[in-house]
């Protein structure tokens, strides 16, 4: 009997273990899953919550029931991988594979910036990336009287590069629905040039920005928190005030990485872009948040990712040449607030287009243009993510390389 | 695009970034630099030396990464090159400018 391993049973993990074990031969093959946390998140619902948009049972159910019954679930806390030896340590026992899967995603890392993580923290300065933080960032909003908001990226890459841009624009929704938009200033400050990673969107990005009366500043790597005067300060010493402090820390890939040597200095594991092998072992993949891949990190990158790597481990049990053939595919909702959303769709070499999603010139999802459908589209996702997503379920006229009719695209230079 | 800088005529894109390496020298950087109001010190040249190993060796360069390598404080970085140090420095040095990840 083989062993197929997967390190963590969130979006990725789930779903290469539903993949897979209508793949692989039972008779042959042994699927674990392992994950230190019995709850499965969904975390697109993170961003809903502060604003009392989702409940909290919209974004937790038990992981079990995700997890296919063929395949053994052990909920456990992963010490190490020791790669020389294809073993797994784990807390209370240690599990041999001939394939394994890293899925063990990305984590904020608040202590990396001084002053971020002291006497404040979850006080008047939250992230929305974890479920404490997204849920007490609801509790404070509900009593906040106003001042100057900030929403905060501290450096690059992070988990959903357009949540924070989301967050932003929810907000202005938010305080104009209180009545109390007037007494709230909103200021997104970001490492980066622009609103977004890529110049087509960041465009269109900024001109909604400015339509909401959001303030933006831009270039801003942050050195410390100040917070005890309530402002961040960057290394070239501008600072920008704040009464509410909303940030995306540093993200940075599972210490149990750091722990195995797998890792960049970011713990993220160095993987083929194309392929998704792993670079140091070949008998190694990764998926998802956990891996370097110049592609963003969220679950609809992993959606695609997942149907990829499924042919791949065939392939690499039957002794076949991988496939090179991930292309970066990203496909987001961008909540604009009042009721309307953007959709985007890009990859490695495509900036996110202007057109029509699924159908070519039909739709009914418009790529960069704020409409209500696209909006329904981010609702309905939830759904889908629940019923079809983990569940290895193919989504229909959803191809995981990107399609290039109906869409007007550029090439992304250099 | 062609741009005339001192007595050299270099290739650049439309930032202002040499996109031949090999144009690249050190009046070059000087005639750079004076364009962005800095006069070359040689704390700008240890900046310069290190960006351009880091690109030889295909490394992706990051305000974190400039950190780690202990090689220079990042105040003293933003210092040199005021306003957006890691954009300015690798257009002085010749270099492509740093793609933030996605």
């Amino acid at each position: 009997m083989k062993n197929l391993v997967i390190l963590g049973a969130g979006t990725s993990g789930t779903m290469m273990a539903n993949h897979l074990i209508h793949k692989l031969d039972k008779e042959q093959w042994k699927i674990t899953i392992i994950d230190q946390y019995k709850t499965h998140y969904y975390q697109p619902g993170f961003l809903f919550l502060p604003f009392d948009l989702y409940k909290t049972k919209d974004v937790k159910k038990k992981g079990k029931k995700y997890i296919p019954k063929g395949a053994r679930y052990i909920n456990q806390k992963i010490d190490r991988i020791i790669a020389d030896e294809n073993l797994v340590k784990l807390e209370h026992e240690t599990v041999p594979y001939d394939i394994l899967i890293v899925a063990t995603g990305t984590k904020i890392a608040p202590q990396e910036t001084p002053g971020m993580k002291e006497d404040n923290w979850h006080k008047n300065i939250f992230d929305f990336y974890t479920y404490e933080g997204s849920k007490g960032l609801r509790d404070k909003l509900r009593e906040w009287k106003g001042g100057k908001l900030i929403v905060h990226i501290t450096e690059m890459p992070i988990k959903c590069p357009v949540a924070p841009l989301e967050f932003a624009f929810l907000a202005d929704s938010y305080f104009t629905n209180k009545g109390m938009r007037d007494k709230v200033e909103i200021t997104y400050v970001t490492p980066l040039e622009g609103a977004f990673t890529k110049p087509k969107a960041t465009a269109a990005l900024h001109h909604l920005l400015e339509e909401k009366g959001i303030k933006e500043v831009t270039d801003f790597d942050i050195e410390r928190v100040d917070f005890k005067n309530n402002k961040i300060v960057d290394y070239g010493e501008r600072e920008v005030d704040y009464d509410l402090l909303v940030t995306i820390p540093t993200n940075l890939g599972d210490e149990m990485i750091e722990r195995s040597g797998l890792g960049d200095d970011m713990n993220f594991v160095p993987t083929n872009k194309a392929t998704l092998q792993s670079k140091a072992h070949e008998n190694i993949f990764a998926i998802g948040d956990a891996t370097n891949l110049p592609a963003s990190k969220a679950g609809s990158v992993a959606h695609f990712e997942a149907e990829i790597l499924t042919e791949n481990i065939m392939r690499f049990i039957n002794n076949e040449p991988l496939k090179e053939e991930f292309d970066g595919h990203a496909n987001c909702f961008i909540e604009t607030g009042h009721g309307k959303a953007l959709l985007i769709d890009f990859n490695y070499t495509h900036e996110p287009v202007e057109g029509t999603f699924p159908f070519p010139g039909l739709g009914p999802l418009k790529l960069l243009k704020e409409s209500r459908m696209n909006h329904m589209g981010k609702l309905a996702f939830r759904w889908i993510y629940w019923n079809m997503l983990i569940k290895g379920t193919h989504i229909p006229f959803v191809s995981a390389t990107m399609s290039e009719s109906g869409k007007k695209y550029d090439t992304v230079e250099n | 695009m062609e741009k005339v800088i001192g007595n050299k005529t270099i290739n650049v894109n439309e930032e202002g970034y040499l996109t031949d390496f090999s144009q690249w020298d050190k009046e070059v950087a000087a005639e750079l630099a004076k364009e962005k109001n800095i006069e070359l010190t040689d704390g700008h040249w240890m900046v310069i030396d290190y960006l351009q190993e880091k690109y030889k060796n295909e490394e992706a360069l990051s305000i974190r990464g400039i950190k780690k390598s202990g090689k220079f404080n990042i105040k003293e970085f933003y210092n040199l090159f005021p306003g957006g140090p890691l954009k300015i420095s690798t257009l002085i040095a010749g270099i492509p400018k740093p793609k933030s990840c996605i």
